[in-house]
């Protein structure tokens, strides 16, 4: 099983609540950078960045820092990472971020606490058979 | 943990690194068990950086002129650099250890993977220094995690390495799944034989749930380390983060290697392959040039080479792992074959992980003893490291003497029934079993190429002129795997190279012979100053040389200077200033360099080389040495002959247009020397002038004494 957030761009007003709430739940700051979600206006299409679990960047770790759970969602234990960012390059779809000051990367665990904020219906938490 | 007899304890108080340095070293005699925090004072940072410079600064106050291998006061130094140990730019754990050769009688630097370098440093040390002669069996043990350094009796293991290091991980962990924070230096019984010798430095594979074995390959600091009673060394450090390092500025840091990361990601596949084969892309390249080395160098092609291919071992190598010897080195080239079940030898029949082969070892195991299997080689590439033998060395020496098994000066009767007709890998095997047991006519072959000429000049009435000609050594050192023959500009990038013919100090095969970048004798001598500095920078840092130009940036061709990759060289500018907080640009870079460079030159000549009249290649890396060698180019030295020297080789026998040639390339390869030397600031006998050493600031007083020895 694989559990994701799925991303519905045309729905997406822009709004950047999810961004907010994410970075409130695990940063206790509201800051867009810190979220696990990214919603950009560049170029005029509104486009929606976070992690699909496709586990690409768990191959990539070399301290097996990161890993995926019961439910399919790639987790990153924090304890083991040394922040080499192997797993941030390796990614498909630059949804593994990074931060000034922080030395381990974060992304979105499919928690789902952002739809709750989302008033467009853009971001759904889905869970598909792999 | 097993139950050891303590010989001596020495605790010391944990810091944290500060801007990539302790600013302190460790001294440990385990002839006397007296261990020792040493300071590190600004004079060795300002000139010699950390690394090589710190060992060679160390092991200059700890050896006499005359001092031995085997003499007590020899010194095995493992230095780490200021860069070391960072996790964020690929390419950034390594050791470097220097000791006196038993090959060559001067000092020999290795470069060296594995986890042992970044968690001694962050244990608290900039450098190790071992001294002294253990009485028994001993384990030098640092524990980085309490502050503690302990000499412990280690009488029963088993000594080769693939057993030893996992045994002592397991051992020395504080839990099954701290494994990873344990590394070990160990070698073998092969290094307790034969001077062709290794050390390995250990990381623990996570996935495999095995030990993997990086070298310390050249030189024979295997038998020094065994001749010392040390069976190992051992440290443990579990606090490992992205900012132990305790850089000046992490975020420029994380940035370019970032930058790195997402370059390889994007360009591996198409550029080196270094992910799915390491460096064993090489060999068909090397084939295609004819520049892959066979029979003892005599040959650079073979059709035969297919079988040792990248795309052999790519079916042995097992695909998508993060294989670095380091964390966060994304370019992952130290590649391992899963399961391997060796057919010969002690561990027959026993599945095994083998590291490599890489392609020095696809050479010099392979190709260049006309061994065309992919697994035989692999089974010599694991033997060579779990008995501390050195596989280039190894593999030079075997060649040697199969050429001279070819041509009848050794026979059966001689090696004890060893059959060494080219391609005969059994024979090969049981020169390495041999040695490590320590007898037979492996022990003759173990004792390097230089060896081998005298005994087969002495004892079996070898033609000593043939055997100079053909014994692929020079100071002492067996070459490494590549053909000089038609690179003047290699010529000098063997033979000048300090501690003896390794490719590490300059490659310029393809920048000379392919695409004729350097025609002239100062260009070839530019490209000989600046290359053997630049790759010098690695060595002081704790850096590998891979990432340089194994990996480059798409738009390199379009630069001024591709073959320097000077994007990368940037990023090496930036990660030193953000690391140390230090002001560097390229040319103080190079600066850098230059004072270990001619310190080590110092050092060698005080040691009884490092003069012009070392820098003597054997002509089989210069030229044709017999007639079907020359034959096999006619076309090239005919044309040779007549575009450069004038002649019309028409009419001439062939022993007589090898003799111009030779003559020929003979005087080309002094006046390089010349240009080379006067490029490098040195007399025409390769003595560093005190000008140039005043220029350099490495003026001080002990390398003046030495120098003006020799003016």
């Amino acid at each position: 099983m694989k559990k994701f957030l799925q991303t519905y761009p045309e729905n997406c007003i822009a709004c950047h609540a999810c961004e907010s709430s994410c970075s409130s739940t695990y940063f206790k700051v509201d800051d867009p950078q810190l979220s696990r979600i990214r919603i950009s206006e560049a170029g005029g299409a509104i486009q929606m960045n976070t992690c699909n679990q496709c586990g690409i960047c768990v191959q990539a770790c070399p301290t097996q820092a990161l890993s995926i759970n019961a439910q399919g969602v790639v987790m990153l234990n924090a304890r083991l990472c040394i922040g080499c960012y192997m797993c941030v390059a390796a990614c498909p779809t630059g949804s593994m971020f990074i931060s000034q000051g922080q030395t381990v990367p974060f992304k979105c665990v499919a928690c789902g606490i952002c739809t709750q904020s989302c008033p467009a219906d853009a971001i759904r938490i889905v869970e598909k058979e792999n | 943990m097993k139950d050891r007899n303590l010989l001596a304890e020495f605790r010391y108080e944990l810091k944290p690194v500060d801007k990539g340095y302790n600013r302190r070293t460790l001294y440990v005699n385990v002839g006397s068990n007296q261990i020792e925090s040493k300071p590190v004072s600004q004079q060795m940072i300002d000139k010699f950086v950390g690394g090589k410079g710190f060992d060679l600064w160390l092991m200059w106050h700890g050896v006499k002129d005359n001092t031995k291998w085997n003499d007590p006061e020899n010194e095995i130094c493992i230095g780490f650099g200021p860069l070391c140990g960072n996790t964020s730019y690929p390419g950034s754990g390594k050791s470097i250890v220097t000791t006196i050769s038993p090959l060559t009688g001067i000092p020999v630097d290795c470069n060296v993977g594995g986890h042992f370098g970044p968690y001694a440093k962050f244990s608290g040390w900039d450098a190790i220094e071992i001294q002294g002669k253990a009485n028994e069996e001993v384990i030098v043990f640092i524990d980085g995690d309490k502050g503690s350094v302990k000499i412990l009796t280690a009488p029963d293991e088993d000594t080769n390495s693939h057993v030893l290091a996992e045994e002592l991980i397991k051992e020395f962990a504080d839990s099954p799944d701290a494994h990873q924070f344990v590394s070990v230096v160990s070698s073998g019984r092969g290094a307790e034989h034969v001077p062709i010798s290794c050390l390995n430095f250990s990381f623990w594979d996570k996935r495999r749930q095995v030990a993997r074995l990086k070298q310390a390959g050249r030189g024979g600091t295997g038998m020094v380390f065994r001749d010392k009673n040390i069976k190992a060394l051992v440290v443990k450090y579990s606090g490992l983060k992205g900012d132990t390092n305790n850089p000046e500025d992490l975020e420029t840091l994380q940035k370019t290697g970032l930058k790195l990361h997402r370059e390889i990601e994007a360009g591996d596949s198409s550029q080196c392959h270094m992910r799915e084969v390491g460096t064993a892309h090489l060999v068909e390249i090397m084939n295609d040039y004819d520049l892959l080395p066979i029979k003892n160098f005599k040959y650079g092609q073979d059709e035969a080479s297919k079988g040792i291919s990248s795309w052999e071992f790519k079916k042995l190598f097992t695909q998508n792992m993060p294989d670095g010897c380091w964390y966060g080195c994304s370019l992952s080239c130290c590649k391992a074959v899963d399961g391997f079940i060796p057919r010969t030898g002690p561990y027959k029949g026993q599945p095994v992980v083998v590291d490599g082969p890489e392609y020095e070892t696809v050479g010099g195991c392979g190709s260049n003893l006309c061994i065309w299997d992919a697994k035989d080689v692999t089974e010599l590439n694991f033997y060579c490291d779990t008995y501390g033998i050195d596989t280039i060395s190894f593999g030079t020496s075997c060649a040697f003497a199969m050429e001279c098994f070819e041509y009848g000066i050794i026979n059966q009767e001689i090696t004890g029934g060893i059959d060494l007709s080219w391609g005969n890998a059994d024979g090969v095997f049981e020169l390495i079993h041999q040695m490590a047991r320590g007898e037979g006519f492996g022990m003759v072959v173990g004792q390097g190429v230089r060896k081998m000429k005298e005994i087969f000049a002495r004892e079996y009435g070898g033609d000593p002129a043939l055997l100079q000609d053909m014994g692929m050594e020079a100071k002492g050192l067996e070459y490494s795997q590549y053909m000089s023959k038609e690179s003047l500009a290699q010529q000098g990038g063997y033979t000048l190279a300090l501690k003896g013919p390794q490719h590490d100090e300059a490659w310029l095969i393809f920048m000379d012979m392919v695409n004729n970048h350097i025609p002239t004798f100062e260009d070839k001598a530019e490209a000989l100053h600046y290359f053997p500095m630049f790759r010098t920078w690695f060595g002081l840092q704790g850096l590998c040389k891979l990432p340089w130009n194994d990996i480059e940036p798409a738009n390199n061709a379009e630069t001024d200077e591709p073959a320097k990759v000077p994007e990368h060289v940037a990023n090496y500018v930036d990660i030193y200033t953000a690391i140390t907080g230090k002001p560097l640009d390229k040319h103080e870079l190079i600066r850098q360099s230059e004072r270990v460079y001619n310190f080590q030159k110092v050092f060698c000549m005080r040691m009884g080389k490092g003069r012009r009249i070392d820098d003597v290649p054997p002509y089989r890396a210069v030229g044709p040495v017999t007639e079907e060698e020359y034959l096999s180019r006619q076309e090239r030295y005919d044309g040779l002959l007549q575009s450069k020297q004038g002649i019309d080789p028409a009419g001439k026998s062939t022993a007589e247009k090898m003799a111009l040639l030779r003559a020929y390339r003979e005087d080309q390869y002094q006046q390089l020397i010349d240009a080379v030397y006067k490029r490098k600031g040195w007399t025409p006998e390769g003595v560093p002038t005190l000008e140039h050493l005043q220029n350099i600031g490495m003026d001080l007083p002990e390398v003046l004494e030495v120098v003006k020895r020799f003016l």
